[in-house]
């Protein structure tokens, strides 16, 4: 059970951004710029892919799923293809230049004083513009948020995989509006 | 040196905004919700959970900044401000505000690091829901924020006569984009 009373019983981040929806509307446009808007060079699976990275290294079950889902919804795969990337993403079939950011995310997870130059320079040499690195820099540290505003305040979260995977193409086609909260 | 190309003027974060103003305005908005709103907590005491997390995170142009910020509420009490951040349980602060600091400081390990009794004590002290989810979302928040700033290698002023002069624009003007586009505190 939450450590408080939303007043509600969504699950995950959704219970305290209804509970107070002023930071509640905030969050959810920030998600929206960092993973839905289409106005981005890296794309909308790859974006996923590296909030889930980060929500499966915080270890919170909720965020991993979802936004595992999403990229999973994106990419046209399949769990266990999702999954093989969150435990060992240098050994699965991806792109190198995406393997180089989720490596800087990773280190963005631990503290922001774990991205080495020389990870840096290995994203760039794959093709990586500053924009991308800014945005993969800001999307894991905006997950070490996410993650520990659901998993601070014990919120629930569905056991069934299957209800995130159910949910990722409604939530792609909608983005992360406020109005969406409730459905 | 940044790990990105960012305009040299700007210190800390304020370069990041600048190179990236549409993630600025959310960041801004709810940096001025959670640090400004009087409900429950001041604008002191949240700035007192922003630069405790900072501090664990060892961000320095963080932790320089919010301390700073501390200090100008408190009319120059630099004593408390790092009391806030080594040692709280020895700061002359409340007893509600102290067993904030510690859920804060959970939520700066991992949000799974916060335990019933933390939240039970927390309540005990007078703690509403209401500032519960404010501290876990303010120490939420500064785990990004610490990250954002080191994680691209922004600048930090070694000057440290320079954290007051931004700390009293924010005190005064608050947190928004002016940060960014107007020209940075001289004196």
């Amino acid at each position: 059970m939450a450590w408080i009373d939303f007043g509600n019983d969504l699950p995950g981040i959704r219970g305290p951004m209804v509970y107070r929806p002023e930071t509640g509307a905030i969050l959810n446009e920030l998600a929206e710029i960092l993973l839905h808007d289409e106005n981005n060079t890296l794309s909308r699976g790859d974006r996923e892919m590296i909030g889930a990275y980060v929500s499966s290294e915080n270890d919170c079950f909720f965020c991993h799923n979802v936004h595992g889902a999403m990229a999973q919804h994106y990419y046209q795969a399949d769990m266990p293809f999702i999954d093989s990337i969150k435990k060992d993403f240098q050994s699965a079939d991806i792109p190198e230049k995406l393997k180089a950011l989720l490596a800087i995310a990773g280190s963005v997870q631990k503290g922001g004083k774990y991205v080495t130059s020389d990870q840096i320079e290995k994203a760039r040499t794959l093709g990586a513009t500053d924009r991308e690195i800014h945005d993969t820099v800001l999307i894991a540290a905006a997950f070490c948020m996410f993650n520990r505003y659901v998993d601070g305040l014990n919120t629930w979260a569905p056991a069934d995989r299957q209800v995130y995977v159910d949910r990722a193409a409604m939530r792609a086609r909608e983005g992360y509006s406020q109005a969406g909260l409730l459905k | 040196m940044p790990h990105i190309d960012l305009d040299e003027n700007l210190p800390g974060i304020r370069a990041l905004l600048a190179f990236s103003p549409e993630t600025a305005k959310p960041l801004g908005e709810l940096t001025e919700l959670l640090l400004r709103s009087n409900e429950g907590l001041s604008p002191a005491e949240r700035e007192m959970i922003a630069t405790h997390v900072s501090y664990l995170n060892d961000c320095f142009y963080c932790h320089q900044s919010h301390g700073a910020i501390v200090s100008c509420y408190l009319n120059g009490d630099n004593e408390t401000v790092n009391a806030v951040k080594r040692d709280y349980q020895a700061a002359p602060v409340s007893e509600k505000l102290k067993s904030l600091l510690t859920i804060a400081g959970k939520v700066q390990q991992s949000g799974k690091a916060v335990l019933a009794e933390d939240i039970e004590h927390a309540k005990e002290q007078g703690a509403t829901d209401r500032d519960i989810h404010d501290t876990v979302l303010i120490a939420a928040a500064f785990c990004l924020f610490n990250r954002y700033v080191d994680g691209l290698a922004t600048i930090a002023p070694e000057d440290l006569s320079t954290y007051p002069l931004r700390a009293r624009q924010i005190v005064e003007k608050g947190y928004g984009n002016h940060i960014f586009l107007n020209p940075q505190p001289t004196k």
